[in-house]
């Protein structure tokens, strides 16, 4: 069934309710122009912990809900209307899922719980390039008597300036682009040699480069799990998850642009009166209609653990991505000169639309992949 | 509840039996084409000795029309025992006996706006295949203007005299009668002139004229009417309420326009590309081609998946209206997308269109006749004027 049950219904009011009060697109600009050090409202972050989002897609045995990415998604789409910045992609949809998929007994025994009560901040330190490729890892982890001795750099690692601990994608075998030798470990943000420098990104959140210069990482601090196939994985449901944020981002968008179409008068009449913007209005409206679809059948997937789970991921994100980009050009374009300024929010969601569609792949990198699945 | 393994419900059981032992075997698959199908009337003929025995068969058991009422020719069955009906002529996959537009269209317009007298008569004409019936709603000067409609019926006290002209009447040349809009009101709003109206085809002063369209031969014709006669009796409904009629027949016609659509055999896009182009290690061999080809078979997957959710949100009880406003707009768009793939990749051979030719034929057919499918029932302008002002609330000018 493509329908969210009550439970799930729930779950979406409450977070809406709570992000209407507690973080509407204002508290984004605010954060900006403070130059808030962390980027985030850790006031915020703490009662969205408080609300159990943080362990939502957490095993019950762990302290979590055990609620499913479906459930995860929805919240998405609703920090996507209100563009809320918070950890919760890369603590939760990233770091936990990667826990969850690759951690050792030990691990998830260690980190999960503290991840569910929302005490720890982690981030997915894997791109080296401007564009995302999974196989493309030049970071080297060798293998020492004490431990493992990692060196390289990161790029686009979210949140990683105020990250306790990283996720980081090494190469403990073969050569740069070999699916064969990569290896996921957990880093300390203290570690020796780790030299974290913030980049501050056009949708006002944040990111990080990263280095390491022979950082030590104890032998068990290698995820059992973490091989290429695993971070595919991770990086797949990573997609649908910011395809369900980029939905509730289309929406809000689409909305507001609409309610501007209705308020707006020139030549004596409302815009939204002219053809030329209604026809583009309707068609917006299909897409996002087809948006919804998609976004609910990938969540499901990752909750039924469907074998084509990457199709339905590429499939999502694509088309997500295509759309929050349509959707938030058009609505600058419709909203006309008052669009341009910096005083109206509307420009946010071109700015986070544009962030989101390029993390973890952008339209073009995913519809090679669709067509690859597809055999073609 | 049934219990398929303890046993199924009585009449599903007897169903399946009898459909199991009467439908003979080629009345069963696909329907190839429309001359796969028994139309009824005057001048009907079965295609087959099975079309005749499977109609004969199913008349006599009362399952031409099997939710109608019994004194209207129906089998009288409850909406539940019809439920069964369908799902186990489904699971056979059962041709429907008689084929018609009086079956789809006109009975369910007949059975909510029709006099007692009407109904007796022209139902049990239809279930009894004597009639035939085509539609005539669309005028040269009324498109996508539909109520902008001309063709005039005057009171002469005994009778109406009807004076005018349809356009894309589907075999008006095979029907014995017409059911159609007609204007008994110039004055006011031109909704409200309006009238819905039988006419024998065999009248003196009506002629048809078949239309040849870019892809060739076709179904429609051009339908006249100089100085018909028609009886006061055959006014359906109100005078000059006819509009209300013409909206709810048009939702049958939708539906039926679903059904029968799937007797054109569906085009395999990413195929006939792959057949056309070649791939190299995998890949189509044309990267433009091949964007615009993913491009398109990621759409076609979504909406798929979004045809499957306004079922589920139908099941659910949630209002999906709003979904379904955009099915013919996105459908059409999206065949007329794969058309113009399949004659991009296909190159030169495409272009035949000389039947004898070979097997891509067809295809120059299938390309021109699908530029039809954004005008027909609606112009994809009409869907999306329709989803601004009725879904999106944007203001009339």
């Amino acid at each position: 069934m493509l329908v969210i049950n009550e439970e799930q219904k729930m779950l979406k009011a409450s977070v809406r309710d709570f992000l209407a009060i507690q973080s509407p697109l204002a508290a984004l600009r605010k954060l900006r122009d403070e130059k808030n050090s962390d980027g985030i409202d850790r006031q915020l972050w703490g009662g969205m912990c408080e609300m159990g989002l943080t362990g939502l897609t957490i095993s019950e045995a762990f302290g979590g809900l055990d609620f499913g990415y479906l459930g995860l998604g929805l919240v998405l789409e609703e920090t996507g209307r209100t563009l809320t910045a918070s950890p919760l992609i890369s603590t939760v949809l990233l770091s936990t899922t990667a826990i969850n998929l690759a951690g050792s007994a030990a691990q998830k025994k260690a980190l999960l719980p503290e991840l569910a009560r929302g005490q720890l901040i982690m981030a997915l330190a894997h791109e080296e390039k401007a564009h995302h490729d999974p196989g493309h890892v030049a970071t080297k982890a060798e293998l020492r008597r004490d431990g493992y001795v990692l060196n390289g750099h990161k790029t686009f690692v979210l949140d990683g300036h105020i990250a306790d601990k990283f996720i980081v994608v090494a190469r403990t075998a073969g050569k740069v682009d070999d699916a064969k030798g990569i290896a996921l470990f957990l880093v300390d943000a203290t570690a020796k040699g780790l030299k974290v420098e913030r980049t501050q990104m056009m949708d006002s959140r944040n990111a990080a480069k990263i280095s390491f210069e022979n950082v030590l990482v104890p032998k068990d601090q290698l995820m059992e799990a973490g091989d290429y196939d695993t971070l595919v994985k991770i990086f797949d449901i990573g997609c649908i998850g910011l395809a369900a944020e980029m939905l509730g981002s289309a929406q809000e968008c689409f909305e507001r642009t609409l309610a501007y179409l209705k308020e707006r008068r020139q030549f004596g009449v409302p815009i939204g009166s002219f053809q030329a913007l209604q026809h583009r209005a309707a068609k917006m409206f299909i897409d996002i209609e087809l948006c919804k679809s998609v976004v609910i059948k990938a969540l499901k997937a990752i909750d039924d653990g469907t074998p084509d789970l990457s199709r339905m991921a590429s499939l999502a994100k694509a088309k997500l991505g295509e759309t929050i980009k349509l959707v938030s050009n058009e609505a600058i374009q419709m909203h006309g000169g008052i669009g341009m300024t910096d005083d109206a929010e509307i420009g946010f969601f071109l700015k986070r639309g544009r962030v989101a569609q390029q993390t973890l792949g952008d339209y073009p990198y995913h519809l090679d992949r669709f067509a690859r699945l597809r055999g073609f | 509840m049934e219990n398929e393994i303890g046993g199924l419900n009585p009449f599903r059981k007897e169903t399946r039996t009898w459909l199991e032992e009467n439908c003979p075997l080629t009345m069963r698959g696909q329907i190839k084409d429309v001359n796969d199908l028994y139309w009824g009337g005057r001048q009907g003929a079965f295609p087959s000795d099975d079309h005749k025995v499977w109609f004969e068969r199913m008349h006599a058991k009362g399952w031409i029309a099997p939710h109608w009422d019994k004194k209207y020719g129906g089998g009288g069955l409850s909406d539940r025992e019809h439920k069964i009906l369908m799902e186990e002529m489904a699971r056979l996959r059962c041709k429907p006996p008689l084929f018609s537009f009086g079956l789809a269209m006109l009975g369910p317009a007949l059975l909510k706006f029709a006099s007692e007298t009407q109904k007796e008569h022209y139902l049990n004409d239809i279930v009894n295949a004597k009639i035939r019936w085509c539609q005539g709603y669309s005028e040269p000067n009324a498109g996508s203007d539909l109520a902008g409609l001309q063709m005039k019926a005057e009171d002469k006290g005994d009778h109406y005299l009807v004076n005018g002209s349809k356009i894309w009447t589907s075999f008006g040349d095979l029907a014995d009668w017409i059911f159609c809009l007609v204007r008994t009101n110039s004055e006011g709003k031109k909704q409200d002139g309006i009238s819905f109206m039988l006419i024998d085809m065999q009248s003196e002063g009506t002629a048809t004229r078949p239309i040849r369209l870019i892809s060739g031969k076709s179904p429609f014709t051009e339908t006249f009417f100089n100085d018909v006669k028609v009886p006061k009796e055959n006014l359906v409904g109100e005078l000059n309420k006819g509009w209300t009629i013409a909206k709810y027949l048009l939702t049958h016609e939708r539906q039926m326009i679903g059904g029968i659509g799937e007797t054109d055999e569906k085009l395999n896009v990413l195929e006939i590309v792959n057949d056309a182009i070649g791939s190299v290690n995998g890949k189509l061999n044309d990267t433009i081609l091949r964007t615009a080809l993913a491009r398109h078979e990621m759409n076609r997957e979504i909406f798929a998946l979004t045809i499957d959710r306004a079922i589920d949100e139908a099941k659910a009880g949630n209002d999906s209206g709003a979904l379904s406003s955009l099915f013919k707009y996105y459908g059409t768009e999206l065949n007329v997308e794969a058309m113009e793939l399949i004659m991009s990749a296909s190159g030169s051979d495409a272009l035949m269109m000389d039947d004898s030719a070979d097997k891509h034929a067809f295809l120059a057919r299938r390309f021109l006749r699908s530029k039809g499918n954004t005008i027909e029932g609606g112009t994809s302008e009409v869907q999306l004027n329709i989803i601004s002002k009725n879904i999106l609330g944007l203001p009339i000018k």
